[in-house]
């Protein structure tokens, strides 16, 4: 091994990994978010067709998805090496063990938080980036143009109860998931200090609560009220 | 007070354990934890049964050497309390009490509630001190260090080392125990000349050791005996990323 | 035989200088062909054992616990003492040396103290470089305290845990030396003999505690660093396993032991709550600055209050003795620690000790509490108060500690010259494990000064002289000196399992402890000694015909480790009080009720008293043969000690 791939093999150097592509994610969720702030526009889907059109085609846009789809890899393979070595850590479980009484619930289930996240994201690209980029959609014209009509399919989607419960469950995990990760990440990468941890971790609630709470949104609002 | 213990027995490295149910009769709340167990022993022995092993020495809370799993706790139900500064004043008549050894692979249990922990001393030897020969240093006022940095050194100093943070980590990793001493070398000026390789050396022989890795879950630090604090945890990794950027070791 | 000191000619002050160089040197080519074995890894253990492999030499490392950095000198309290003279307050190595040898009562070497003296200077600069985080003001430089027995402030302290980080600072310049292969490391191995071959020591015997393994071990010399012999009294402040064996294996080994009776005895501990009390837990001496100490006037309040008839604040002001305050005027709560703990018993003797057993004297902390506020009290011993509560569910802010004396320090030890050789070639003692540069009775903060002066900058010297005399080549471990010993090693292993008797080991040492403490503890009178004497040896024989070991010897055997050592507290012991009865003076920490001034202070006879008494083996149950070493005394006039 050289230095390098010896760095981030190692315990730490995994968690740096995987503390920065975590705070890599937690950015596209913000970007995310704000474009998907567009289906509240009670324009018949006007603006979230434009911006999904713009998403699908745009060369940075689409360079970004694999620097994504990376940083996705990444952090879910060095979880994985991660979370075999912290089990065989640990061969002989406790009998009697009281884990509640010093650390969170969230903390300790990361994993288990991050596998319902990646199910939920599985179901969550079957759902709408598969059909939007590999089968076509129905048409809709705007302004004399024809785009696929991805937001149709948003509503189609959220009239389904099953779909509304899977992805507000997929929030919830994603926010404890985030309560958990934001502030950890500053913490893998060396930064905590007296003045600026507890705004940090302050941030990272209300960042996780927020984010979460704003995409959760989304499926409850057309389900009732569209 | 009367109580139920259930202990841990193993014969040896290579044995399969079990939980061994034990009543007990007659415990004055005044007694320490260990010395309740010194009690049962002495039962053990008149009855002809092999007491139970448990390491223990200074019995003051500063040597280490006790360690215990309480209760799914390491060192019991007390914060900033060692098993042997844990009394039994803290438990109530009829209480079940689950006694089991710290869990780790990197530390093998030797028999029934001792585990070997010498995968910590071969972390130390990795790194964990400052390259000076007796006699030819300077006067002990030459450097000055201002309070507050000698004071942090001495919070990370104070680690005992005896393995709570390894026993009550999910992961059961060792980087509350490694921090302490990189950081109180790394806070130093005397530490300065070897800060790089000591972290280096020190993290490397931890991953060898086969401890798991740390995800900030913080039970560590709520369980420490002495209350190390987790900022060390940050500083190691600062220590961490500075010496891959700018050490020229090679692996 | 007469005793050789060795000490150099010259003036004080230029002996050891002098005699460090006319000492002969084993070259550092050389140096790699010997082995050093060194025995314990505490304070004086592991510096030596480290600075030994700076230097060259091959070192083996051996202690009974998991770490090397477990040894008992991690649980010193308050400081180390050296003669910086940071503070400007008048310290010098003289003084330094004049307040060793005084609160010693006269009864060390005075070229050993003295050299004490001088590199206790050294030992600070070495544990800063090390990264000791001593206490330090504001300005960065290095804080002191004052501390009993001297009028200056030359303790450097590292807040309640100065032992816990020296030996961190000694364990890790170890670990740098077992990384370079110049150390190997054997944690949990007892020595349990020590190897003479041809008149020279060259080897030790060990069981690995884990497989139970005897071994042997050869060597070119070999250090005992083995700390002392406190727990032969079952409650002390010492660790559990805290044990004389491998001082006491080498004493039947032809090394004699010097001046056993000498023991410290604490007067600030939390007292004993009951019969399953393990170990008794030190409170710092420093207490004592505010707090005052009391029992109840008479006996008739004191056993209204022992039956929780009363409570402490229904004792009125008139109806409370302040003893130390009413004795010693001029000292006060401050004595010095022999006459404090003696006090305490003797008011607990006359049946005003307070607590459920009456033995503990009360330390009240309410007139200080009164005139500086809750908060000055707490900021200077909240930790204190804070452990003492842990241990005894009382709050000390609203009532009175208990406290009572208990053994702290042993000043006997292994007889050792000017080089800390035994007489034995080749053996040497460091640390408490000697007899020491204390003398009768050892000043607060100066074991660890003394631990480390031994291992970092005396034993590494001296030794040279040894070896460069001796040839480089190796003794096998396969001599018959080595099998000899090995078997008989085993031979008490087995004999010890076999017993099967219906006692415990446990229960022995604490019939022993009772036995040492009543006769052979604060007090002691020729009456007593000889009735102990005689408790010992029925003991003893008990022991052997009647203890329990359960087990076999091939596992990790608690049982077998212990009665191992209780066999030889059950042995040292009897010395202990063989000493305490010839010496018919008293002095320090040996105090014998017939020799005491009409104020009931210790009376010195130094006409026939003033010298080393070192004790030679001649066979259990055969009296030992005593070996004087005349004291002399060049610089110091002698006078008798008054606090009043």
């Amino acid at each position: 091994m050289n230095w390098f791939t010896k760095t981030f093999s190692s315990t730490v150097g995994r968690k740096i990994v995987m503390s920065v592509t975590g705070l890599f994610l937690c950015s596209f969720l913000v970007v995310h978010l704000l474009g998907n702030l567009q289906l509240f526009r009670n324009d018949g889907g006007e603006a979230f067709n434009l911006y999904s059109d713009f998403m699908a085609h745009n060369g940075l846009i689409r360079t970004m998805e694999w620097v994504l789809l990376a940083g996705f890899a990444f952090h879910i393979y060095d979880a994985l090496v991660l979370t075999r070595r912290n089990q065989a850590a640990r061969p002989i479980p406790y009998q009697n063990n009281h884990p509640e009484e010093n650390s969170s619930w969230a903390s300790r289930n990361m994993g288990l938080l991050g596998t319902v996240i990646l199910v939920f994201l599985i179901i969550h690209l079957y759902n709408f980036l598969i059909p939007a980029r590999f089968d076509g959609l129905d048409p809709v014209n705007i302004d004399d143009v024809e785009y696929e009509n991805l937001y149709a399919e948003v509503v189609y989607a959220f009239k389904q109860w099953w779909y509304v419960l899977i992805y507000v469950l997929g929030m919830i995990a994603l926010a404890y998931h985030l309560i958990h990760g934001f502030q950890s990440a500053f913490q893998t990468l060396g930064l905590n200090h007296k003045k600026y941890t507890p705004f940090i971790q302050m941030f990272g609630y209300a960042f996780s609560v927020i984010v979460c709470l704003a995409f959760a949104a989304i499926p409850l609002y057309f389900f009732f009220f569209v | 007070m009367d109580l139920t213990l259930k202990v841990w027995r193993q014969k040896d490295r290579n044995s399969a354990g079990q939980m061994v149910t034990y009543p007990i009769k007659g415990i004055s709340p005044d007694m320490s934890f260990l010395e309740m167990l010194d009690v049962l022993n002495e039962d053990l022995l008149l009855r002809g049964e092999e007491p139970i092993a448990f390491d223990h020495d200074c019995r003051e809370g500063i040597c280490g050497m006790c360690s215990l799993f309480i209760n799914g706790r390491a060192h019991g139900p007390e914060r900033g309390t060692t098993t042997c500064q844990l009394h039994m004043r803290h438990f109530a008549d009829g209480d079940t009490i689950t006694i089991e050894p710290w869990r780790a692979a990197a530390f093998p249990v030797h028999k029934d509630l001792i585990v070997d922990r010498s995968a910590f001393d071969r972390i130390q030897q990795a790194g964990g001190y400052i390259s000076v020969n007796t006699g030819g240093v300077p006067d002990a006022n030459e450097i000055p260090i201002a309070k507050s940095v000698a004071d942090k050194a001495f919070d990370a100093a104070t680690c005992i080392q005896c393995g709570a943070c390894v026993a009550a980590c999910k992961n059961g990793s060792a980087i509350l125990f490694v921090s302490a001493k990189v950081s109180q070398l790394a806070l130093l000026p005397q530490g300065q000349t070897e800060r790089y390789t000591r972290v280096e050396n020190m993290v490397a022989q931890m991953d060898i050791e086969g401890f798991g890795s740390c995800t900030n879950i913080g039970s560590c630090a709520a369980e420490c005996p002495v209350g190390i604090s987790l900022e060390n945890i940050a500083m190691l990794r600062r220590e961490f990323i500075a010496a891959k950027a700018a050490s020229e070791n090679l692996p | 035989m007469v005793l050789d000191s060795k000490v150099p000619e010259g003036p004080l002050a230029e002996k050891w200088d002098k005699h460090k160089f006319d000492i002969k040197l084993v070259n550092p080519a050389n140096k790699r062909k010997y082995e050093i074995i060194v025995v314990g890894t505490g304070l004086a253990g592991a510096s030596a054992a480290a600075t030994l492999a700076e230097l060259g030499y091959n070192v083996k490392s051996f202690c009974f616990q998991d770490s090397p950095r477990r040894a008992h000198s991690i649980a010193a309290q308050g400081g180390i003492n050296a003669a910086k003279n940071y503070q400007n307050d008048g310290d010098s190595v003289y003084r330094l040396f004049y307040d060793t040898i005084k609160g010693g009562d006269y009864r060390s070497r005075e070229a050993n103290t003295y050299r004490l003296a001088q590199v206790s200077v050294n030992i600070i600069d070495q544990c800063v470089a090390q990264g000791v985080p001593f206490a330090r003001e504001y300005g960065g430089l290095l804080a002191n305290r004052s501390f009993g027995g001297a009028q200056v402030s030359r303790t450097f302290y590292a807040r309640g845990q100065t032992g816990q980080q020296l030996l961190l600072g000694a364990y890790s310049a170890l670990n740098r030396q077992i990384a370079y292969g110049k150390i190997k490391m054997f944690p949990r191995t007892e020595m349990l003999d020590l190897v003479i071959v041809d008149g020279q020591a060259r080897g030790i015997v060990v069981r690995n505690l884990i497989t139970g393994a005897v071994e042997s071990h050869s060597a070119h010399a070999v250090i005992l660093a083995t700390g002392g012999y406190g727990n032969v009294f079952f409650l002390s402040t010492n660790a559990m396993g805290s044990n004389a064996t491998a001082a006491w294996r080498a004493y039947k080994k032809g090394a004699f032991f010097a001046n056993p009776c000498y023991t410290q005895i604490h007067p600030t501990c939390i007292p004993v709550s009951g019969e399953y009390q393990s170990k008794l837990t030190l409170m710092s001496e420093s207490l004592r600055n505010d707090g005052r100490v009391w029992v109840p006037k008479t006996v008739e309040t004191a056993q209204r209050l022992r039956k929780g008839e009363i409570k402490v604040s229904d004792i009125a002001e008139a109806d409370r003795d302040y003893y130390l305050e009413r004795k010693y005027p001029a000292f006060g709560n401050l004595v010095p620690r022999d006459v404090a703990s003696r006090n305490a018993k003797q008011v607990c003797d006359e049946g005003r000790g307070v607590g459920a057993t009456g033995l503990a004297v009360f330390l009240d902390f309410a007139d200080a509490i009164k005139r500086d506020g809750l908060n000055a009290i707490s900021q200077k011993y909240g930790n204190l108060f804070e452990m003492y509560e842990k241990i005894t569910d009382e709050n000390p802010y609203e009532r009175p500690m208990r406290i009572y004396p208990a053994v702290h320090y042993t000043m006997g030890g292994l007889w050792v010259d000017y080089n800390l050789m035994t007489n034995v070639p080749g053996l040497y003692a460091a640390g408490e494990c000697n007899f020491s540069d204390h003398g009768a009775n050892r000043l607060g903060a100066s074991a660890l000064m003394q631990g480390l002066a031994d291992g970092y900058f005396v034993i590494p010297y001296t030794i040279g002289d040894y070896l460069a005399r001796m040839p480089a080549t190796k003794v096998s471990t396969d001599h018959p000196a080595f099998k000899e010993a090995e078997q008989a090693v085993a031979a008490k292993n087995s004999q010890l399992l076999s017993i099967n008797g219906t006692r415990t080991v446990d229960d022995f040492h604490k019939e022993l402890g009772h036995i040492m403490w009543n006769y052979c503890g604060m007090a002691r009178n020729a009456e007593g000694l000889t009735l102990a004497r005689k408790e010992i040896r029925r003991l003893r024989d008990e022991f052997w015909r009647d203890v329990r070991v359960t087990g076999v010897n091939e596992e990790l055997n608690q049982t077998l480790e212990k009665a191992n050592r209780v066999a030889d507290f059950l042995e040292l012991g009897e010395l202990m009080v063989e000493d305490a009865l010839h010496r018919e003076e008293s002095c320090g920490g040996h105090f014998r009720e017939e020799h005491q001034t009409p104020e009931n202070e210790a009376l010195r006879d130094d006409e026939h008293f003033a010298y080393v008494a070192a004790w030679e083996f001649t066979g259990v149950n055969n009296e030992p043969v005593l070996h004087k070493e005349e004291l002399k005394f060049e610089n110091m006039k002698l006078t008798q000690r008054s606090y009043k």
